[in-house]
């Protein structure tokens, strides 16, 4: 490894995050969910793994769902990012997800929850009327340790219903 | 709303934050100046230090500090994390330290520490940072450290034993003298770490000006970090205050206070400025403790109808390189074979083995899980070779209702003994069978066996030591503004104590739960505490909160009834309101009596009534308490690839009276997914020579949605009798017999082939090896 | 666990990202980021530069032309999931990217640099292989074609040079109506399989098999062809006993030993679901039929 004097390499991004505009200069090599958590200061993203398997930092991407450690900050330059953050409207009325994942359990520590939700925003808007069987696939890529996963089934399972009555519509 | 909340499925109070991304980890703490940690760690399983160069590191731009032995060791009292029980005697060269002096006995054991502007620039430093060490040879499997030849796992050890013990009552050489007959057991376990899917981490702030020093740890006990912190580095117990952020799951990992910890906040002594470290998964891995592994060889001797008449044999368990607490998990693993069942006689010698690995401790389940193995693959040897019914084995030995209380002259590590004092076993037995369809199932085995298809059910019982004291502190206060705060000891990780306890207060006062603030794991407001393992708060903190809660109601109606000239009979307290029964314009609120009871002038206050709407409670449990489970697991087996798939799961659960049932069931089934892990998938691997071989989520597998099946739960309550809310702890309950479940399931699935599994976990290779094995006759 | 330091370069053309990792010291490709970012992370690998291949739109598309069809290596897993060209002419490609992964993985991830990166249990280099795949190049000197049982030189390690980077596959679609199946057995679902099988079978008008084509992955350090089970396989109509006798011919290949799995286990996996590919592959519809 060099370590040379135009060390730190920095760029300046834009990154739309929720909805607002950050223009930022940041290292190079900085992951997108480190730039999402200390730079933009939305920390409700988090870390459990840094090698893209337990999910926690999942995103969405121009309304694709990824794993924001895997991800440079500045591949993200010019993207319209969600995170959990803007799940809920602005008036603060909760994300059908939301309200599912609240009244039936689906959490507790909570730190794997923000991946779990940004990952079934996509996962619904994609499949409005999934089976057991399909949500618990598509949670795969989703690590919890705490709740054995049966409250966040049934919460989606419900969300999913819930989404359908009012027109199958915008899952955001 | 406000009658009987105890027993509600109240929603938590803790989900609003961290559903909107607004709750606070650890990481999630900014202060100004604050550097970022990263340590620089043993490559070697054993290896001396020869020296140690930090210069080329610290040439590195926005690099601080390096620090290591030399420059922290002059703030110790002495390089030691206190133990839990001083009075414990071990091994001397297993004793906790801080930090390596000249030797590091594992792969992964601190050896400096870097502090820099970002955590990506203290990492650049650790490859800078030029240690010089002598290569040392190690071992690895427990086993091997006990030849004696085998290389010492601390260079000037005279041996690799911590210390060996017996658990013991009755008298096996007789009883198995003259039993009717004798089997034999060799079983391997193996159970891996915690792995919350937050890791450690720790936030000091030292402040010269004051000398106080403020730490935030993602822990599973702030009291524990603030004496260690008091006790190593000599400060004032009044100038150090630990807090505890938003915890992202424990399970046995945040137990203890690690040298991490007492690096860090070393370090920022010296520095005078804020640090962070915040654990990667690689490092959790590495330096995070874990349960591992245990050899058993033991024999059961019954009578002619099955009974047991006793079971005796030697154990050894694999501590790791330093012992963090105590030898809790051999320990526990010998007190939990007898479990529900009726055993006259016992001997287990069990040898606690150092190897060049991280120190395991309790993991969720504590070594009950090892035990409860141990026993329940006994039931089904049994069964098999008198040729009986699984079930039925179990219902002969079951220690029956009327029998209850039970006491086992097998004594706990506070000196107490094994007394279950509430309980049904054969009837949670029972209905876990119906539930399951147990007596239905060989028909439809014998279905599935004709279309080529293996299914199998098992089953297993267990007992759980909950709610272990000595106290857990409970305080609540109602403040002049009205407002109901509960401050506790108790720590909190994601297992709803806020909601529980709030729930527990706010039935004393009629308002609701969501009106009662929980404030836990500060020691800036409560002045002792033991914290969150071994299934413990709902009783202690829960009964303390319990017995506040009461005592600060009959404050406010007693004081009541002196503002209203009224008597206390006739007052009702509800919706933060006491008020004469039936006359609701007579009434003073909460937030009135607190005013009187706090001097407020103007206010009349009874003389017999002790200022502040306040109480503290710290409850003292007379003795443990004894939840206890059944599963019934139903699998198919892929003989073709050996995968199992588990097709049903049935738990039946007694946890004494529930406070909310909705957080009792998230415990059992978030439990019952650890116990199919540890079935089935976690596996923590080391090579022969002592280098972790699963170090990323990719090669240690956590089960994940499509594995684990939904859990069907029916409750079983008997309170418990030694303490007032009549709750048992189940944070533990749904781990403890899953692995033994699921294996007897998988047997049962297998018998045409003859397969027997005398191990844990167990892998699809090992399952086609053991078929293969039984398919010619082995 | 974050990345070293390294130069970015994120060139918007082919040519340019040609030029650079031809001129640039230690540099590595980033195509889906989703193996190369976690050994960055943990700093298995330490290059000085990384060229970024995300902005170059050239390299992401799905053409069909005079009979092949062309996948640019930078097109995202989940096109190819999703692309409807792809399953009417091709159907092998959803049903293994059904079990590459995730959702979240294959959003990102991308064939070329699955590809490139030759984890032996990868699906879609086995799938490539079952295609007797083109792997096209481009280096400064222009391009060139790689077939695909030469691409990988050894563990991990394709044969092309430091300054070459492949730009798309190509292959020939079996005929409609053609028979496949992707059968894989992992400890997880999503997870990297243990032991993987592409089957593609075409069957002639009386039923028999006229030709066929086992590929697996996890075996070797590299896809390999059974070729002596397909043989076994053409000509007959087969029955389960014949599809076992078939597949015992795989017992015989050359198997890797890891952490997840020894030789042995993999050998009898193969067996295992090579048949259960092939049955899976009779009893399939067929390419471009309206199921």
């Amino acid at each position: 490894m060099s370590v040379e004097q135009e060390f730190p390499e920095l760029r300046t991004v834009i990154l739309t995050v929720n909805g607002e505009r950050h223009e930022i200069e940041i290292e190079t090599r900085m992951t997108l969910a480190d730039c999402i958590r200390h730079r933009i200061g939305k920390t409700g993203t988090h870390l459990g793994c840094e090698h893209g398997v337990c999910g926690a930092c999942t995103v969405l991407v121009n309304g694709r769902s990824a794993r924001s450690c895997l991800m440079l900050a500045v591949q993200a330059n010019g993207a319209e990012i969600i995170t959990v953050e803007g799940l809920a409207t602005d008036g603060g009325e909760w994300h059908p997800l939301q309200q599912a994942f609240h009244e039936h359990h689906a959490l507790q520590c909570g730190f794997c929850t923000a991946g779990i939700l940004t990952s079934m925003v996509e996962f619904l808007g994609e499949h409005p009327d999934p089976n057991e069987e399909e949500v618990r696939e598509a949670l795969s890529g989703n690590i919890c340790r705490c709740t054995g996963y049966q409250g966040i089934v049934n919460a989606v399972l419900d969300a999913a219903g819930r989404l359908r009555a009012a027109n199958g519509g915008d899952v955001k | 709303m406000s009658e009987g909340l105890i027993g509600t499925p109240v929603r938590r109070l803790e989900d609003a934050a961290l559903l909107t991304g607004t709750a606070r980890f650890v990481d999630d703490i900014e202060l100004p100046e604050m550097l970022e940690c990263a340590f620089v760690r043993s490559p070697h399983p054993h290896a001396a230090i020869r020296s140690i160069n930090p210069t080329p590191a610290l040439s590195l731009p926005g690099v601080h500090a390096v620090f290591s032995y030399a420059d922290l060791a002059p703030l110790f009292t002495k390089n030691l994390i206190p133990p839990d029980n001083p009075g414990l005697k071990f091994a001397e060269t297993t004793k906790a330290i801080v930090l390596a002096e000249e030797e590091v006995c594992y792969v992964g054991e601190i050896v400096a520490i870097v502090l820099a502007d970002s955590r990506y620039i203290a990492e650049d430093a650790l490859s800078l940072v030029d240690v010089d060490y002598e290569i040392l040879p190690a071992v690895a499997d427990c086993r091997d450290a006990l030849a004696p030849d085998a290389p010492r796992a601390h260079r000037h050890a005279p041996d690799n034993i911590v210390t060996t013990f017996r658990t013991e009552f009755g008298d096996c050489h007789s009883a198995f003298g003259t039993a009717a007959h004798v089997f034999d057991l060799s079983l391997k376990q193996h159970r891996g770490s915690g792995h919350p899917i937050e890791g450690r981490g720790i936030v000091v702030q030292f402040e010269s000006a004051t000398e106080g020093l403020t730490v935030w740890s993602s822990t599973q006990g702030a009291h524990r970090v603030r004496n260690t912190l008091v006790d190593i580095f000599g400060l004032d117990e009044d100038r150090v205050r630990a807090a505890t952020p938003d915890v992202g799951g424990g399970f046995g990992s945040k137990h203890i206070v690690y040298p991490e910890e007492v690096i860090v906040a070393g370090a920022a002594l010296l520095q005078k400025c804020p640090l962070k470290w915040i654990e990667d998964r690689r490092e959790h891995f590495l330096a995070a403790i874990q349960e591992r592994d245990q050899y058993w060889e033991f024999e059961i001797a019954t009578d002619e109808e099955g009974h047991l008449l006793g079971v005796r044999g030697s154990m050894i368990h694999d501590q790791g390189a330093y012992t963090l607490l105590g030898f809790n998990v051999g320990h526990n693993a010998s007190l939990a074979v007898p479990g529900p069942y009726v055993l006259p006689n016992y001997q287990l010698d069990v040898t606690i083995a150092v190897t060049n690995k991280v120190g395991t401790i309790p993991v969720r389940g504590a070594g009950y899980p090892e035990g409860t193995f141990a026993m329940e693959r006994a039931m089904d040897l049994i069964a098999d070779k008198l040729g009986m019914d699984r079930a039925e084995i179990r219902r002969r030995n079951l220690i029956t209702a009327e029998m209850i209380p039970y006491e086992l002259p097998l004594r706990a590590r506070d000196g107490s003994t094994t007394h279950y004092e509430s309980g049904d076993y054969p009837l949670c037995l029972q209905k876990a069978l119906d539930r399951a369809g147990y007596t239905q199932f060989a028909e439809r085995q014998a279905t599935a066996l004709s279309e080529g298809r293996y299914i199998g059910m098992g089953l297993a019982n267990c007992v759980k030591i909950t709610g272990r004291g000595p106290f857990e502190t409970g305080i609540v206060r109602i403040g002049p503004s009205g407002q109901i705060t509960v401050h506790t000891g108790a720590m909190a990780m994601g297992q709803g104590i806020k909601t529980a306890y709030a729930q527990i207060c706010a039935d004393q006062f009629g308002v609701n739960p969501s009106d009662v603030r929980v404030i836990a794991g500060d020691t800036g407001t409560v002045p002792m505490g033991i914290g969150g393992f071994g299934s413990r708060q709902t009783v202690t903190a829960g009964s303390s909160i319990h017995l506040a809660s009461i005592e600060v109601r009959e404050k406010a109606l007693k004081t009541a009834a002196h503002m209203l000239e009224a008597s206390e009979q006739d007052l009702e307290l509800k919706d933060g309101k006491i008020n004469v029964a039936g006359v609701p314009g007579l009434s003073v609120s909460l937030s009135d009596v607190a005013k009187a009871l706090s001097g407020a002038v103007g206010y009349a206050r009874p003389k017999d009534v002790s200022p502040g709407l306040e109480a503290t409670a710290n409850f003292m449990p007379t003795g443990l308490t004894y939840g206890n489970g059944v599963h019934v697991v139903e699998v198919e087996v892929d003989i073709g690839t050996g995968g199992v798939k588990i097709t049903r799961y049935v738990v039946v659960n007694d946890s004494g009276r529930l406070i909310n049932p909705q957080i009792v069931e998230g415990q059992i089934i978030g439990g019952v997914a650890h116990g199919i892990g540890n079935a089935l998938f976690e596996w923590m691997g080391y090579d022969e020579s002592g280098q972790p071989v699963t170090t990323t989520f990719a090669e240690y597998l956590l089960p994940t949605a499509p594995v684990v099946p939904n859990i069907e739960i029916v409750h079983h309550e008997t309170p418990s009798t030694v303490n007032p809310l009549g709750v048992k702890g189940v944070g533990e309950a749904g781990v403890i017999p899953a692995a033994p479940a699921i294996m007897s399931a998988i047997e049962n699935a297998l018998a045409p082939f003859n397969v027997r599994i005398a191990e844990t976990p167990i892998s699809p290779p090992r399952i086609i090896e053991l078929i293969e094995a039984g398919k010619n006759g082995a | 666990m974050k990345p070293p330091p390294f130069h970015y370069h994120d060139p918007d053309t082919v040519e340019e990202a040609v030029a650079l990792i031809g001129r640039l010291e230690n540099a590595k490709l980033l195509a889906g980021g989703q193996s190369l970012m976690p050994m960055l992370n943990m700093r298995y690998v330490l290059p000085d530069h990384i060229v970024d291949l995300n902005r170059i739109p050239s390299l992401s598309h799905i053409d069909q032309a005079d009979g092949r069809i062309t996948i640019g290596a930078m097109t995202r897993q989940r096109e190819i999931e999703y692309s409807e060209l792809l399953w009417e002419r091709c159907p092998l490609f959803r049903k293994a990217l059904l079990q590459v992964g995730h959702r979240q993985t294959r959003n990102r991830g991308t064939i070329g640099g699955s590809l490139c990166h030759l984890d032996p249990a990868a699906e879609l280099p086995t799938v490539l292989a079952a295609m007797a795949a083109a792997v096209h190049v481009v280096g400064p000197q222009g391009a060139r074609d790689i077939p695909i049982a030469d691409f990988p030189a050894f563990y991990m390690t394709p044969a092309i040079e430091f300054d070459e980077l492949v730009s798309a596959v190509s292959f020939s679609p079996w005929p409609t109506g053609h028979k496949s199946a992707f059968v894989e057995f992992a400890r997880r679902p999503g997870d990297f399989a243990i032991v993987g099988v592409a089957a593609l079978l075409d069957m002639a008008d009386d039923g028999k098999i006229r030709r066929a084509t086992i590929s697996l992955s996890g075996v070797g350090a590299a896809p390999v062809r059974c070729t002596t089970t397909e043989e076994r396989l053409i000509g007959t109509t087969p029955d389960d006993v014949a599809i076992r006798a078939a597949a015992e011919a795989c017992r015989e290949l050359d198997a890797m030993e890891d952490v997840h799995a020894s030789p042995a286990y993999r050998q009898h996996l193969a067996v295992e679901l090579v048949s259960r590919a092939v049955r899976t592959a009779l009893d399939d519809m067929g390419a471009g039929s309206t199921s």
